[in-house]
């Protein structure tokens, strides 16, 4: 059935603030096709968001938003899961937002284990702040404060949330947004910390300054760099270097929820006065 | 618009108690209400947190203890948009990080109370001891234009009393609001008295109407939680009635940001609050707020017994200070003096007010404030430090 995307944004809002052709419009989409699949209630949902290009896609949402500082939506995110666990909170953030100034956040959201789903939009680069390094800009690359090639080694975002404890981590690209929409969904079905790690284009700050300046040429460069979960596997770690595994990458449906884990711990508590 | 006002049974059975300072406002908070707590530990302000614990326990409420400070002031704002009557507490270098949330809270009008048990800074300075030295961080600290407001209690009784006020003037004026304490009032084990009711207020609701401006010349739009049907769009960007960026509408900022600042000072009269300590004859004014203001009640009275007709003027609330009874209560003296656990921070204000000289008496030695250096202070025995 054709999804009323209508019915998710908020039209007044338009015309939003991307770039033609930035990736963000493809991850949103996804996310609108999977709340619409899973048919939840907008007054149910709070969408949550940090500061940059990315963390601007709350606004154009109707439901419960949230935009709030640079690196904390997870946070802000957690008193709401927390006051209130009947709510579906979902969180998107930039890879800046997320891993950079909001790394602490992060890793704590994902040792917790609690109910909410994030997407991080890895584009490579601090898009609304013209185009400085982040914490996932490739070695070599160029960017604003690395003109002459970047030497940090960047983080492997998916394989950092795993570590950390997320119990749901999931690899999308934009490039694919039928995937992406899948593992979304996924992510927003399975109870606990989910991450879902997208690829995306920023061609006009990351794109520009690295030889790749269109928007198509940028998704099909991302695109060529991505395998599938299933093919990884039968690749040598050579034959890895430089390629993404896209896919369901990690679930752990064991793992209890923080929320219910503090209700059982506090009934618990309370029976023993 | 208004606040509504709810009278509930304290939840401490009506009774005279012995208790800690930190203790004290823990159940103030629970008396107020509170049913969501973040925060990060930091001495001296631990034992409010772990009492939290414990007493949110009993009362199905929320506890948790996040990776840092600024998480923990974010988890408050997240909260209080989803409905809770939230708070923290903290000390300096907590309350450090704490300042880009609250210029948030201020931007969104987040009700939520931090409670600052204040030690000797700056930085890590000197952990288990005393200071005042967070006044013009909590009002000044977080940057551009915003007000809040600040409550001191100088007694364990007011530890309580004032956190119950904390968080009914959050909720009535949808600001950040703070309970100054310090670590003398903070580990100060007194008699509290727990009466048999206690008055909440409610921020005002009205379903449907805008939540970031309002008519009403109280100047606090009403404010509806997450998931009560409004699909809230909350920003700390400059926005509109309904939550819209404003971000290139000079005359919304100004709108916005006028009516942040002018629904607490407008109000000032009404939420300022003092009390004064033999004025009717007084020729010497000693102005003193917290553990500071007990000394001073000594020192006054040492003084008086000596043949100085000291009076003392306390400020309950530091922001907005009480101007008028400032004014009132130094109009015929001869001196001011302002004695202070810091460097000299309220005396800026007094002075501002009165427009004249006032002499700051200092103590920054990690001790609570004497009754002595007061009195050497007003006798012009002391300098800057003793
Ligand atoms: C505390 C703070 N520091 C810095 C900034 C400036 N700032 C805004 S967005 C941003 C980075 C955005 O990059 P990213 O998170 O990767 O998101 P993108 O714009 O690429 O979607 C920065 C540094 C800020 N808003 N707040
Ligand atoms: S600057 Fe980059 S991330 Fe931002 S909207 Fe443009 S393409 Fe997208």
């Amino acid at each position: 059935m054709a999804v009323s995307y209508t019915k998710y944004l908020r039209m007044y809002h338009m015309p939003h603030m991307w770039c033609p052709g930035c990736g963000i419009g493809i991850i949103v989409k996804a996310i609108i096709r999977a709340f619409d699949a899973l048919d939840w209630s907008t007054d149910d949902l709070a969408f949550v968001s940090g500061i940059g290009c990315t963390s601007r896609a709350p606004g154009y949402l109707d439901m419960n938003t949230l935009h709030t500082t640079h690196g904390r939506a997870l946070s802000f995110a957690t008193g709401i899961k927390f006051a209130r666990p009947d709510k579906h909170v979902v969180v998107i953030s930039g890879d800046g937002d997320a891993t950079a100034i909001g790394g602490n956040h992060l890793i704590h959201a994902c040792r917790r284990n609690i109910d909410i789903t994030l997407v991080i939009v890895n584009n490579n680069i601090y898009g609304m702040t013209g185009g400085q390094y982040s914490p996932t800009t490739p070695v070599g690359a160029r960017a604003a404060t690395s003109p002459w090639g970047n030497i940090d080694i960047p983080f492997n975002v998916s394989e950092l949330v795993k570590g950390a404890g997320a119990t749901y981590v999931a690899r999308g690209h934009v490039g694919s947004g039928v995937q992406l929409e899948r593992l979304i969904r996924g992510g927003l079905t399975h109870k606990g910390f989910s991450v879902i790690e997208v690829l995306s284009n920023c061609h006009t700050q990351y794109g520009r300054r690295n030889r790749i300046p269109d928007a198509i040429d940028l998704i099909e460069h991302i695109s060529k760099s991505t395998v599938s979960v299933r093919q990884a596997e039968k690749m040598s770690p050579e034959e890895l270097k430089d390629k993404y595994a896209v896919g369901l990458l990690h679930q752990d449906t064991e793992r209890t929820e923080y929320c219910d884990d503090y209700n059982k711990v506090i009934e618990h508590a309370q029976l023993e006065r | 618009m208004k606040h509504t006002v709810e009278t509930v049974p304290a939840p401490l059975p009506p009774d005279d108690y012995f208790m800690m300072g930190d203790e004290a406002s823990a159940e103030g908070a629970i008396a107020a209400g509170c049913n969501f707590f973040a925060g990060y530990p930091i001495t001296p302000s631990s034992e409010l947190m772990v009492r939290m614990v414990h007493r949110l326990k009993e009362t199905n409420g929320s506890f948790i203890q996040m990776e840092d400070e600024i998480g923990s002031i974010s988890a408050l704002i997240g909260a209080s948009w989803a409905g809770a009557r939230p708070m923290t507490t903290t000390s300096g270098p907590g309350l450090s990080l704490m300042m880009e949330g609250i210029g948030y809270a201020a931007m969104t009008e987040a009700p939520l109370v931090v409670v600052d048990i204040q030690r000797a800074g700056p930085s890590t300075g000197q952990a288990t001891r005393p200071g005042s030295g967070d006044i013009f961080q909590v009002r000044f600290g977080s940057h551009s234009d915003y007000e809040i407001i600040a409550l001191s209690p100088w007694s364990v009784q007011e530890a309580y009393d004032l956190t119950i006020d904390a968080f009914n003037l959050a909720e009535a004026y949808r600001v950040p609001t703070f309970v100054l304490a310090d670590e003398s009032i903070g580990h100060l084990r007194e008699k509290v008295t727990i009466g048999e009711t206690v008055e909440r207020w409610h921020r005002p609701t009205a379903p449907g109407m805008p939540p970031f401006d309002t008519d009403d010349e109280n100047g606090v739009p009403p404010m509806p939680a997450f998931g009560q049907g409004e699909r809230l769009l909350v920003t700390g960007s400059t926005h509109d009635a309904r939550g819209f960026r404003k971000t290139q509408d000079s005359a919304a900022h100004q709108r916005l940001v006028g009516r942040l600042v002018g629904k607490i000072r407008n109000a000032a009269e009404k939420i300022a609050r003092y009390e004064t300590y033999s004025l009717e004859d007084a020729e010497i004014l000693v102005v003193a707020y917290g553990f500071s203001a007990r000394a001073a009640l000594e020192a006054i009275s040492e003084l008086r017994r000596d043949g100085v007709k000291a009076g003392l003027f306390r400020p309950l609330t530091l922001w907005p200070f009480p101007e008028a009874g400032l004014k009132l209560a130094a109009k015929s003296v001869e001196r001011v003096f302002v004695p202070e656990m810091n460097w000299g921070q309220v005396v800026r204000e007094v002075e501002r007010i009165l427009h004249r000289d006032v002499v700051p008496i200092t103590q920054v030695d990690g001790e609570g404030m004497r009754p002595q250096s007061i009195i050497d202070g007003v006798r012009g025995r002391a300098g800057m430090n003793s």
